[in-house]
């Protein structure tokens, strides 16, 4: 049963009104960053900001038609939409235009067109479509290879054109996939696997150890909510920590300290297990074993580092990890982007103030590091306002979500949260130096046409599903 | 139907409101409490330009300029900015070799990577003009504007100093100074550094990435300004001394003209000397290596830092004190026999009548008459023993400024030597000495040793009958009051004015009809004492004190020449033209004047 839905009436105004204010203040400070005394007027199309006002436009544009669009035809044009940007992405490995060796872009006159954004959505589309099939089940064997195809296919073509940064964003799919139920588990493998072959590379190993131990004692008390557990168990943890400073400081021997650590993490597992097993304490043996797990990997990452690696492997790897110091290759634009923000201070340096900013020393500044610029200009409480805008409409988005009757509508709309958080965390990450230098855009913020335009239709779908959520009782 | 997994959205939240939370901890230790983000903001976008003064100007004492300044610029880099650029091409503009500015550089780079080092200092004109138009091409390097100084004539280089760029020991010491800065090294460069170096000032510009200036900060408001150093008047006859230095030429040996009425240095002379200008701009390093390693040494200012024994020319002090002890008097005569001879010692003479008193003993330069005197101011009854005796000559000379420091403005200037009783205790044993033993003391030999600018004092001191000013070399610095008190200050020595007339009679009757008649002059009453001072390690210095004219007089000089014999064979004919030049202001004596000048006693 169908009715007809008045959208003024049905479209979430905060969503809209989120990526109003979002896309606005991007467009002003994509002003300030490229800002040039020569072109005052920020409506001036030779300059970035004057094209941003195009794409902005053209993107309401774009809005607008999907929202008079039935968003049943996303349902069912999902997979030729799918394969359309997956035709689109491959051609233009072979015809697109050479930039920054990235092969990504199809150029028309002064147009740029770069597929592999829109990629996003059809993918997100496809994995909604497949997904919302009747009685699918996610761990049945056969659903999680085809889930894995279709992420993976579009993955390799854009690691092809040597973006690694957008092909990279389509892992964020795993948060979608938690929330229709893929096992923890598996998310947690890998992540854990990524972040301690990261961490074991860049951090000390006792403090890897400390900070193993430290997170397997919460895991360990919320899954049993035992807080007595976690207090007693921190309290042992600072005692160790003590004890070991005390041996370095006393006998000056550093080897003597790492070997203690890792005894008493060692005995600290048994002991947990041996807890577990005797009074029942749930996951108590496969988190003792997971912390030796642990250990272990961190050990063997770290002399397979040292002791197998050629030394020209370890340097690129020690760049590519941001480790090797040298402020004007690698880690230039970092160093830049935090000596931006940081000088900011508290309220910023005011509107088209920022020196950093004016004077181009942050690379990218209108595009991928076009968080500096309000670091910069706008302080601590421009950076923060900024944030809650971005959380406000991820969480916002997470609300519409479980508000859908739909399968395909709920995970589009989880899909889209997973695109958006995923851009979120590693581009102002990335500006403010906690997350290496992946190279992609602050979704509706930075300047950039493609971008812009996919980002919109990505939030526009969900909009549009959102709005016809009542068209479809079940 | 309720999803089974709905409560894993909590978990998704509290996944973004944790990245949330971690985000802003990270930003507010950025931007609140770690401070240095903020200074390398600054660092990175503001470059600050010290705007170097003009050192204070140096005029003579008629106004006419010793030293003044010229524009020079200074290339500049700030390695942190550098960016690879064509080697061959700066380095054929500057006229170096590649591995030279490839070591400057790496020294730069190892002084500060943030911090601008002078990569070649004092470009000429021509070379800073190609850069000029080049400059853009080498990011990182920029010309910095400095003054260098110039000199309208080649002279008066030890009187002036030089300038030279501060060292890090200096800049630990006195932090105003930053590397690449000037300051004086010598003479009044040095001593009046504080009035002539003026106040630098700054420029704040702000740059772009390319370190390309792209406007002021503030509007300026933070500049300040350079303030040029304060200008001096010295005492300094600009053509007294230049004439001095051409009568010197090819001579070893110092002049020093004093007005005896105020202290002030008229000329400062020391032969060899060399041309200040060498001193400065980008040769200075390899001429500086040059002057010091020449055998005649001509960076050494004999004037203030030569001692000499002052052979005749210090009888007049013995014949004071002998005065002022009473142990002589105006007509005490001595009988001299080709010399003073007492026990198994002897201290010859030359010919002249005898016996003579004491004013003819100086017109003579007797020597027995001042063995005789010198041994009864030792042997004198008031005294308990020798000892004592010497201590109270000592004291008398000691008030000629003799063995000290005159405490002049100019840098260096060294003590000299009178020799002590504790030297004579070590030197033959406690008691074991006796007026005879020092006897070469009573002509200005043996131990003593005093500097051309003491002579020159002391020359004063015999043209005003007792008294002294401490010579100096400043008159006055422009637009600012500095403390010259001790400049204007008497200074009495321990003998009584009266006696200074027969002592004055003498040493008009040297040039009257004595041993320096050649340095007589026309309608001027010249008073003067040769002096021969015996050299060990070859010819006798020549030496002459001089004053003139006799009542009031004008100029006090000593002279003193190297190697050259009598004292009357150069230094009195060079002290003479000197006074004639400072006096008439016109040499009427050119065969004399010509014999000078062609004089040549180095002969190298």
């Amino acid at each position: 049963m169908q009715r007809n839905i008045n959208i003024s009436k049905t479209i979430d105004w905060l969503t809209l009104g989120l990526y109003l204010v979002i896309v606005l203040l991007g467009w002003l400070n994509i002003f300030a960053a490229v800002y040039n005394e020569e072109h005052r007027s920020i409506f001036d199309i030779t300059q970035q900001y004057g094209k941003q006002l195009i794409w902005i436009i053209t993107s309401f544009l774009i809005a607008t038609i999907i929202l008079f669009t039935d968003s049943i035809y996303y349902q069912i044009f999902a997979y030729p939409i799918y394969f359309i940007l997956l035709l689109l992405t491959i051609l233009v490995i072979f015809f697109g235009k050479d930039i920054n060796g990235q092969k990504a872009w199809f150029e028309i006159g002064w147009i740029r067109i770069q597929p592999s954004e829109f990629l996003k959505f059809s993918v997100n589309l496809a994995l909604a479509k497949f997904m919302s099939t009747y009685n699918f089940k996610i761990h049945n064997y056969r659903n999680l290879i085809t889930i894995i195809l279709i992420i993976v296919i579009p993955t390799a073509i854009v690691f092809m054109q040597h973006d690694t940064g957008t092909a990279i964003v389509f892992t964020s799919f795993i948060f979608m996939l938690y929330r229709e139920g893929l096992t923890p588990f598996i998310m947690f493998f890998t992540v854990i696997s990524i972040v301690l072959f990261i961490m074991s590379l860049l951090v000390q190993q006792d403090i890897i150890i400390y900070a193993l131990l430290i997170v397997s004692i919460v895991i360990f008390s919320f899954v049993n909510g035992q807080i007595t557990f976690i207090l007693s168990a921190i309290g042992a943890l600072i005692g160790i920590f003590l004890i070991s400073k005390g041996i370095v400081y006393l006998f000056h021997i550093q080897f003597l300290e790492q070997h203690f650590i890792i005894s008493v993490a060692i005995v600290f597992a048994l002991i947990g297990m041996l807890l577990g097993k005797l009074k029942k304490i749930k996951y108590a043996v496969h988190m003792g074993v997971l912390l030796l797990a642990c250990i272990t990997f961190t050990f063997m990452v770290d002399y397979i580092f040292h002791n197998i690696l050629e030394p020209h492997q370890q340097a690129r790897i020690n760049e590519l990890l941001g480790k090797s110091n040298d402020l004007k290759g690698v880690g230039y634009n970092v160093n830049q982007s935090k000596i931006a923000i940081g000088s900011g201070g508290f309220l910023g340096k005011g509107f088209l103030q920022g020196t950093q900013t004016k004077y181009n020393f942050v690379p990218e500044q209108s595009t991928d590091f076009i968080f500096c610029t309000v670091g910069e200009e706008h302080g601590f409480v421009g950076s923060v306002i900024l944030l809650l805008l971005y959380v406000s409409l991820l969480i916002r988005l997470v609300y519409l979500a479980e508000r859908q009757r739909l399968a395909f509508s709920r995970i589009y709309g989880y899909g889209v949260v997973s695109i958006l958080f995923f851009h979120f965390v590693i581009n102002i990450g990335m500006t403010i130096g906690l997350v290496p230098v992946i190279g992609i855009p602050l979704p509706f913020f930075s300047y950039g046409g493609s971008s812009l335009w996919a980002f919109t239709i990505l939030l526009f779908i969900f909009l549009k599903l959102d709005i016809d959520r009542l068209k479809y009782l079940t | 139907m309720t999803n089974p997994y709905v409560n894993r959205k909590y978990i998704i939240i509290s996944l973004i409101i944790f990245i949330f939370i971690v985000f802003v901890a990270r930003l507010f230790y950025m931007q609140i409490i770690d401070d240095s983000y903020k200074y390398s903001a600054q660092n990175n976008s503001q470059r600050r330009i010290t705007k170097y003064p003009a050192r204070g100007v140096i005029f003579d004492r008629n106004g006419k300029i010793l030293v003044y300044n010229e524009p020079a610029f200074d290339l500049m880099v700030i390695p942190i900015q550098t960016k690879a650029f064509d080697t061959t091409d700066l380095c054929k503009i500057l006229e170096i070799e590649p591995n030279i500015l490839r070591l400057i550089l790496k020294r730069a780079r190892l002084y500060s990577k943030y911090k601008p080092s002078v990569v070649i200092p004092q470009l000429s004109l021509e070379t800073t003009a190609i850069l000029k138009e080049k400059i853009y091409k080498f990011s990182g390097f920029f010309l910095q504007s400095r003054t260098l100084r110039k000199y309208p004539k080649p002279i008066a280089a030890h009187l002036l100093g030089y300038v030279g760029e501060v060292d890090e020991a200096y800049i630990k010491q006195n932090p105003y100074y930053k590397m690449g800065d000037y300051v004086g090294i010598s003479g009044i460069e040095k001593s009046y550094e504080e009035y002539l170096r003026g106040k630098k000032g700054v420029s704040i510009y702000l740059v772009d990435v390319h370190n390309k200036i792209v406007g002021n900060f503030a509007e300026g408001k933070y500049d300040t300004a350079a303030i040029p150093g304060y200008n001096i008047t010295t005492t300094i006859d600009l053509e007294l001394q230049e004439y001095g230095e051409m009568l010197m030429k090819n001579k070893k040996g110092s002049i020093v003209a004093i007005d005896p009425q105020n202290g002030e240095i008229l000329a400062l002379i020391s032969s060899p000397t060399y041309d200040p200008s060498l001193l400065v701009g980008r040769k200075r390093t390899k001429n500086y290596q040059m002057l010091l390693k020449d055998t005649l040494k001509p960076l050494f200012n004999r004037a203030l830092m030569a001692k000499y024994p002052p052979g005749s020319t210090f009888k007049m002090v013995n014949g004071l004190i002998g005065l002022q002890e009473g142990v002589i008097n105006v007509h005490s005569a001595f009988s001299c026999s080709r010399g003073f001879s007492m026990g198994n010692i002897h201290v010859g003479c030359h010919p002249h009548p005898s016996p003579l008193e004491l004013i003819s003993s100086i017109q003579h330069s007797c020597n027995a008459y001042y063995c005789n005197v010198f041994f009864k101011i030792l042997n004198n009854k008031k005294y308990k023993n020798t000892e004592e005796a010497f201590l109270k000559w000592r004291e008398y000379v000691t008030s000629f400024g003799f063995g000290q420091n005159l405490g002049t403005d100019l840098s260096y200037e060294l003590k000299g030597n009178v020799p002590t009783n504790t030297y004579y205790n070590k030197y033959f044993g406690k008691n074991r000495w006796k007026p005879l033993t020092i006897i070469s003391l009573s002509i200005g030999q043996g131990e003593l040793g005093i500097t051309p600018l003491q002579l020159a004092n002391y020359a004063c001191i015999l043209a005003n009958r007792g008294y002294y000013y401490v010579p100096h070399v400043v008159k006055e610095i422009h637009d600012v009051q500095h403390d010259n008190n001790k400049f204007l200050q008497k200074h009495r020595t321990l003998i009584d004015p009266k006696n200074f007339e027969p002592i004055v009679e003498g040493m008009e009757m040297v040039v009257k009809g004595g041993t320096a008649r050649i340095a007589q002059i026309d309608s001027i009453v010249v008073c003067g004492k040769t002096g021969t001072a015996q050299n060990p390690h070859g010819k006798d210095h020549s030496i002459f004190i001089a004053f003139a004219p006799k009542d009031n007089p004008k100029i006090a000089i000593a002279v003193v020449v190297e190697n050259a014999g009598f004292g009357a064979t150069y230094a009195a004919p060079i002290a003479s033209l000197m006074i004639e030049k400072y006096l008439k202001r016109k040499i009427k004596r050119v065969n004399l004047e010509k014999y000078i000048f062609e004089s040549d006693l180095i002969r190298r």
